[in-house]
């Protein structure tokens, strides 16, 4: 009888395909028909469209309508198919115009009453509309906020189908006020001002946020490690646009953009507790392949608390991730990469009842136990670990003093400092942080002074180091020497570095 | 128990399809043909050579949903077998054939209304 089609877009890990909807309404018995490859929740779509055109006091035709969503051969999920499947009803339906849909997105979960629902992945989603061509979306109202980044196309906000309805027929519509796009750049919840003592904890914590070197804080219960590992982001810049922009993305195919809000410039910080699982860290699933905890951390700090309680191979999956800053999943529908470059902060208690730290007096483990409770964490992850700081109990003095540690801005200000010297020595060279600097670099151009590389090739002899903590440790010193302005590394920042990497070696 | 008024209901109905096919020139073979496993309301020929074998649903008003939406698949497969076992049984078998179905909805002024599909399967 007639035909009509609409845009949508299917999300496959971070990329967005622009979907065709078409909607062919037959003579025969009524019944509906969905094709192309729908997963359970879009397969429910047809109760949820059926009852929203109907209490909309539309009429559902009775007849027989086939949807066939294309690419035939893409898996589609979700509900975000809702909107542009309903308006395509009705226009094969004849009572919209088919020229009035026309290079037009549509976006957006229905209710049973019409309303209009968020959904996620709105953002890659409309970035894969740009690509295409598409320069007008209607999008659920209560993702405005995320939808308005993309400032190339015509936004349309919506709440409720009736509303989508009469702008197709009439033109009218509420023009929602815009609000002006406000980054969010300053958390004020938490500052470094709150940490008492801990000289070797914060100095460590700046070096980490300088250079993007991983960190691990070994300590007591109660000594401040956790306060520590939250305020990291609190001293790293704020991200550029473009990373916002790619944090929010991958934030919005999660679905924890109601956490996080999708302004933000805040560097991220996730917290997976340690009974999390595999899959939960580094991204996956069956059906809907989801962004792990390190892709949520993207730019940002993935903070490991209790880190030798995590299940085996947890922490290891991160080893991968943790050299190239992507992470490749492979699942039956294809391989996907999500990026994943982040800040890897552990926390771990010295042994299991936690008190074994200087004299270890009120310990109540066994030697061996101590000895096995660190050793839980894999050789290979802990050499990439380049800064391993003991933090002790917090002392009388710290405790009694009444002038506030340094705050996190003061912090902030010398990390961007040191980080802008990092980025004019590295200018066109393809990396602009010191742990990324590749190890070819740090034995040609960016070597330590000789002294240094000395002393470092004794070690090395001695097999007290690795190559790669060789190499680590260089990377480490050039942070120490951005952080104190030494043009490159002296013995003090190498040695420096050399003592922060620490001999936890497991 | 089927209520003596929805029989009426039908019978009416099935009627009411058969002058409308005679108004289009097809020729009534048989209503109510019924064998053990089912039964087929009416069976026509078609001015262009096709037997129809065509299922009526009668209603009253529209409240428990489209009348059509009553055939389901099984329904709609059961009415082949018949339509193929009519066939054989009449010495037509191999000819062209194809299944309708019908919706009259009688309304309280005494009107009707007719929706006719052709070929469901």
């Amino acid at each position: 009888m007639s035909l009509a089609q609409a845009q949508s877009v299917a999300i496959l890990g971070l990329d967005g395909h622009v979907v065709n909807v078409e909607v062919d309404i037959a003579d025969g018995l009524p019944g509906y028909s969905l094709l192309g490859l729908p997963d359970a929740a879009l397969s429910e779509s047809r109760e949820r469209v059926r009852s929203a055109i109907v209490n909309c006091g539309e009429i559902w035709p009775n007849r027989k309508i086939t949807v066939s969503l294309s690419p035939a051969w893409l898996p589609k999920s979700g509900s975000s198919f809702d909107l542009a499947i309903c308006i395509t009803v009705l226009s094969a339906h004849e009572t919209i115009a088919a020229d009035r849909i026309e290079n037009i997105l549509f976006l957006g979960e229905l209710s049973l009453d019409g309303r209009i629902r968020s959904v996620r992945g709105v953002l890659p989603a409309l970035i894969a509309a740009a690509k295409a061509g598409i320069k007008v979306a209607v999008v659920p109202s209560a993702n405005l906020q995320e939808a308005q980044l993309m400032q190339s196309m015509t936004i349309i906000p919506m709440e409720h189908l009736k509303q989508v309805l009469r702008w197709l027929r009439t033109g009218e519509r509420e023009i929602a006020q815009e609000f002006e796009l406000q980054w969010e750049n300053s958390d004020t919840r938490l500052d470094f001002a709150d940490v008492a003592g801990q000289s070797s904890a914060r100095l460590a914590a700046e070096i980490a946020a300088i250079g993007g070197h991983h960190i691990m804080l070994i300590g007591p219960p109660g000594a401040g490690k956790t306060m520590i590992a939250e305020r990291i982001p609190t001293i790293m810049p704020v991200l550029s646009i473009e990373q916002a922009l790619e944090v929010t993305a991958v934030h919005s195919i999660a679905g924890t953009l109601t956490q996080r809000s999708p302004l933000s410039l805040l560097a991220p910080i996730v917290s997976p507790h340690h009974t999390t699982t595999r899959v939960a860290m580094v991204g996956g699933g069956a059906h809907v392949i989801k962004p792990g905890a390190c892709s949520l951390a993207h730019y940002g700090v993935l903070f490991i608390d209790e880190a030798p309680e995590c299940g085996p191979g947890v922490l290891d999956s991160l080893r991968q991730p943790l050299e190239s800053g992507t992470i490749t999943i492979a699942r039956s529908i294809g391989n996907l990469t999500f990026p994943a470059q982040f800040l890897l902060v552990l926390a771990a208690n010295p042994c299991p009842c936690g008190k074994f730290t200087g004299r270890g007096r009120n310990c109540t483990c066994s030697s061996q136990q101590v000895r096995r409770y660190l050793g839980k964490l894999s050789g290979p992850l802990m050499d990439r670990i380049d800064l391993r700081v003991q933090v002790e109990p917090v002392g009388r003095l710290d405790m009694a003093r009444n002038e506030l540690g340094e705050s996190s801005a003061v912090i902030r200000k010398r990390v961007i400092a040191a980080r802008e010297i990092a980025a004019q020595r590295f200018a066109g060279l393809g990396w602009n942080l010191n742990a990324h600097i590749p190890a070819r670099a740090l034995r040609t151009t960016f070597k330590p002074e000789r002294e240094a590389m000395n002393f470092l090739h004794d070690e090395l002899d001695k097999e007290a180091i690795t190559a790669r903590g060789f190499h680590k440790i260089i990377r480490t010193a050039w942070s120490f020497a951005d952080l104190k302005g030494h043009p490159t590394p002296i013995m003090e920042d190498v040695f420096d570095a050399h003592t922060m990497r620490g001999k936890v070696e497991a | 128990m089927v209520k003596k008024k929805n029989i009426e209901t039908g019978a009416f109905g099935e009627q009411v399809v058969t002058e409308y096919l005679q108004s289009k020139n097809s020729e009534v073979l048989a209503r109510n043909w019924r064998v053990k496993e089912g039964e087929i309301d009416i069976i026509a020929l078609n001015p262009s050579g096709v037997f129809s074998f065509i299922e009526v649903k009668t209603r009253t008003s529209v409240a428990f949903g489209h009348p059509l939406e009553a055939i389901n698949s099984t329904k709609a497969l059961r009415m082949q077998r018949l339509a193929l076992a009519w066939l054989a049984t009449h010495g037509c078998f191999g000819c062209d054939y194809q299944i309708d179905a019908v919706a009259v909805l009688l309304h309280a002024d005494g009107s009707q209304t007719i929706d006719y599909r052709a070929n469901i399967l």
